[in-house]
């Protein structure tokens, strides 16, 4: 696909595109010291010249003065939240004065989303999350009406953060499928090259100069550094498969005094689907709302049967975690349920580092 | 009904036709769905079971044990543990409540034909293997010897006794019963562990279908014995009990290693899963 050139004066041509397409346009944006993806109006509102210093157990945003927009790695979330929604209703059941029930499906309406910004190991999540709700044996409609509303915009990292490790995970740091259109962000423009139809439509109508060589050449510069100040690794495939079987190993007991069992890995990992259900009834008891939250293998009661915890301990539920998402997500989906984004590793409040423990389990 | 075009998160309306109390803490709900068609439509297999909800309250997997054939009523044996079950305890004939399903694997009992059959059960009414046991007892000369152990902690929790007493009457069919803590005097069974009987059980290995259901370490007692015996551990099937609350591999709280237990089980011959079987957490 031809790489074009967006400047960042006509950024906002862009943004007002997407708008009048019918797109909510979302993308980074600092708040609450993080760099959160909401809804955005004009370019302004990117990260510009912000930083992240990101190490185990520690996040924080750099301001300087620097013009760049995207010199950081990624935030807390991106867009698991945009599909699998923390907290959703599935359905709503009332009572009739006979004490009849019925059932109304709650399958959100909302607007088409384009996200700007979308970083490779956020696009091979998303592409591991379309596995599990739409390819596996049930397709789950809740998902389904999120997914399909999305337009992707890709942005190439060129700033990977001390705690990634998508080159050893193989996912990026260039974004390779899954995104509508790609953006590499050069000094004063982007290169811009679509991965879909709708994208190359979208493109046609920008009317932009195609990139020169110089262009390019820079391009693959940034993509070459970002791959090479990367100093994480995870174990080959063969050693993680085995994960399995070292159920035993004396490291589990040293991870679990560490692990506070909060849930914080599972919470910002893009590719963790855990969610429980309830019911939660209006107080004159004409109409009861059935919703689903995000839940994690950390909470007691997620193991839980008839008066039974299965995983009471830390150790167990660690073990859970680590396992699934390196070993039998291999069995459940062909591929590691791990992208290599180093959240879990940051937002860890202990600072605990899986690709360390790999390391002493698989050694 | 697991048709992918359709909502498998919504339930559909039932009304209770009649309430069983079994025991103190066991009860049968007979249910119809209040659409025809679907009560026409549903369809089942012994060992599947339905997401029961209750107004209000929640959702809770639970095992059908009525006859896959029988278009009329659909049957739900319960024990009073939880939130849920305690709820759906308070209903009788003419409450609504709602049910989607069936989800997962049945036992294999077409695979189970013209073979002899073993089953093992422990605990409390072990709803998913009765419902076997009334499935071969109404087709009996489709299969070969029928071997029935059932273990219970105290004599007094033996349900549907006399069902016991009028199966071991049936031809070729052995039974056997154990209260593993207390019998009361009288108690014409066995004292002691269930899996103690597996030596006195008389069927063909070459030639046999196990199928066992209760507590974890319980099944892992008895598949030592069958397996001395020779019985291959693909003949050997469980039915294993996790938290599920979507039922269709979606919400994560099912996972036994790599199986959703909701979808590929919750019926498993032992060799798919006796690496993780029995190890501690998982």
């Amino acid at each position: 696909m031809q790489k074009k050139i967006l400047t960042k004066t006509h950024f906002n041509d862009f943004i007002r595109l997407l708008r009048n397409q019918g797109y909510d346009v979302v993308g980074p944006q600092v708040k609450d010291d993080a760099i959160v993806y909401d809804k955005l109006n004009n370019s302004e509102q990117f990260p510009i010249g912000v930083h992240d210093d990101q190490t185990p157990g520690s996040y924080s945003l750099l301001k300087t003065d620097e013009t760049s927009w995207f010199s950081w790695a990624n935030g807390p979330q991106a867009l698991k939240p945009l599909v699998f929604s923390p907290q959703e209703k599935l359905w709503s059941a009332t009572k009739d004065e006979q004490n009849k029930l019925s059932f109304v499906e709650n399958i959100s309406e909302s607007s088409p989303i384009a996200v700007i910004g979308v970083r490779a190991c956020d696009l091979s999540a998303l592409a591991i999350q379309d596995k599990h709700f739409l390819e596996s044996d049930f397709r789950d409609p809740y998902y389904e009406s999120r997914r399909e509303n999305l337009l992707l915009i890709a942005i190439n990292c060129s700033h990977p953060a001390q705690t990634c490790f998508c080159v050893a995970a193989d996912t990026g740091p260039e974004a390779k499928t899954g995104f509508d259109l790609v953006l590499t962000e050069l000094a004063e423009s982007f290169l811009i090259s679509a991965g879909t139809v709708r994208g190359d439509e979208l493109l046609q109508q920008l009317n932009l100069e195609t990139a020169t060589e110089e262009n390019l050449s820079l391009a693959k510069q940034q993509a070459d550094h970002a791959r090479e100040i990367q100093t994480r690794v995870i174990p080959e495939v063969k050693s993680l498969k085995n994960l399995v079987n070292q159920l035993e190993h004396s490291q589990w007991d040293e991870i679990a005094k560490r692990c506070l069992s909060c849930g914080n890995c599972t919470a910002v990992c893009p590719s963790c689907f855990c969610h429980s259900e309830k019911d939660q009834p209006v107080l004159d008891g004409s109409q009861t709302d059935h919703v689903r939250l995000w839940d994690s293998c950390f909470n007691q009661q997620h193991s839980y049967i008839h008066g039974i915890v299965i995983r009471a301990e830390t150790k167990t539920r660690y073990r859970q975690w680590l396992t699934h998402k390196f070993s039998t997500w291999f069995d459940q989906y062909g591929q590691s349920g791990c992208v290599g984004c180093g959240r879990c590793i940051s937002w860890c409040p202990v600072g605990i580092d899986v690709t360390e423990e790999l390391a002493v389990i698989c050694e | 009904m697991n048709n992918s075009a359709i909502n498998n998160y919504l339930p559909h309306e039932v009304e209770v036709v009649e309430r069983v109390q079994e025991t103190p803490s066991i009860f049968t709900l007979k249910m119809q769905f209040t659409d025809q068609k679907i009560q026409q439509e549903y369809r089942f297999l012994p060992g599947q079971f339905n997401m029961m909800y209750l107004y209000g309250v929640g959702e809770v997997p639970i095992s059908i044990v009525s006859d896959p054939q029988d278009d009329n009523l659909l049957e739900h044996t319960i024990r009073d543990v939880g939130r849920v079950t305690h709820g759906l305890s308070q209903l009788k004939a003419g409450d609504r409540l709602g049910v989607r399903g069936p989800y997962g694997r049945g036992w294999p009992l077409s695979v189970a034909e013209g073979k002899d059959v073993i089953l093992v059960t422990g605990g409390l009414g072990c709803a998913p293997l009765v419902s076997v046991i009334n499935y071969v007892v109404r087709r009996r000369e489709l299969f070969e010897r029928l071997v029935i152990l059932q273990g219970v902690k105290h004599s007094d929790d033996l349900i549907w006794r006399e069902q016991y007493e009028k199966w071991q009457e049936l031809p070729n069919t052995q039974v056997m019963v154990a209260a593993s803590e207390t019998a009361k005097p009288g108690w014409p069974w066995y004292s002691g562990h269930v899996t103690n009987l597996l030596d006195k059980a008389v069927f063909n290995t070459d030639n046999a279908i196990a199928m066992m259901c209760g507590p974890e370490p319980m099944m892992l007692a008895a598949i030592e014995p069958l397996r001395l015996q020779g019985m291959m551990e693909e003949n050997i099937w469980l039915s294993m009990e996790r938290n599920m609350q979507c039922a269709v591999g979606h919400c994560g709280h099912c996972q036994f290693g790599e199986k959703f237990v909701c979808k590929q089980g919750p019926v498993f011959p032992y060799s798919e899963i006796k690496e993780l079987f029995g190890v501690k957490g998982f």
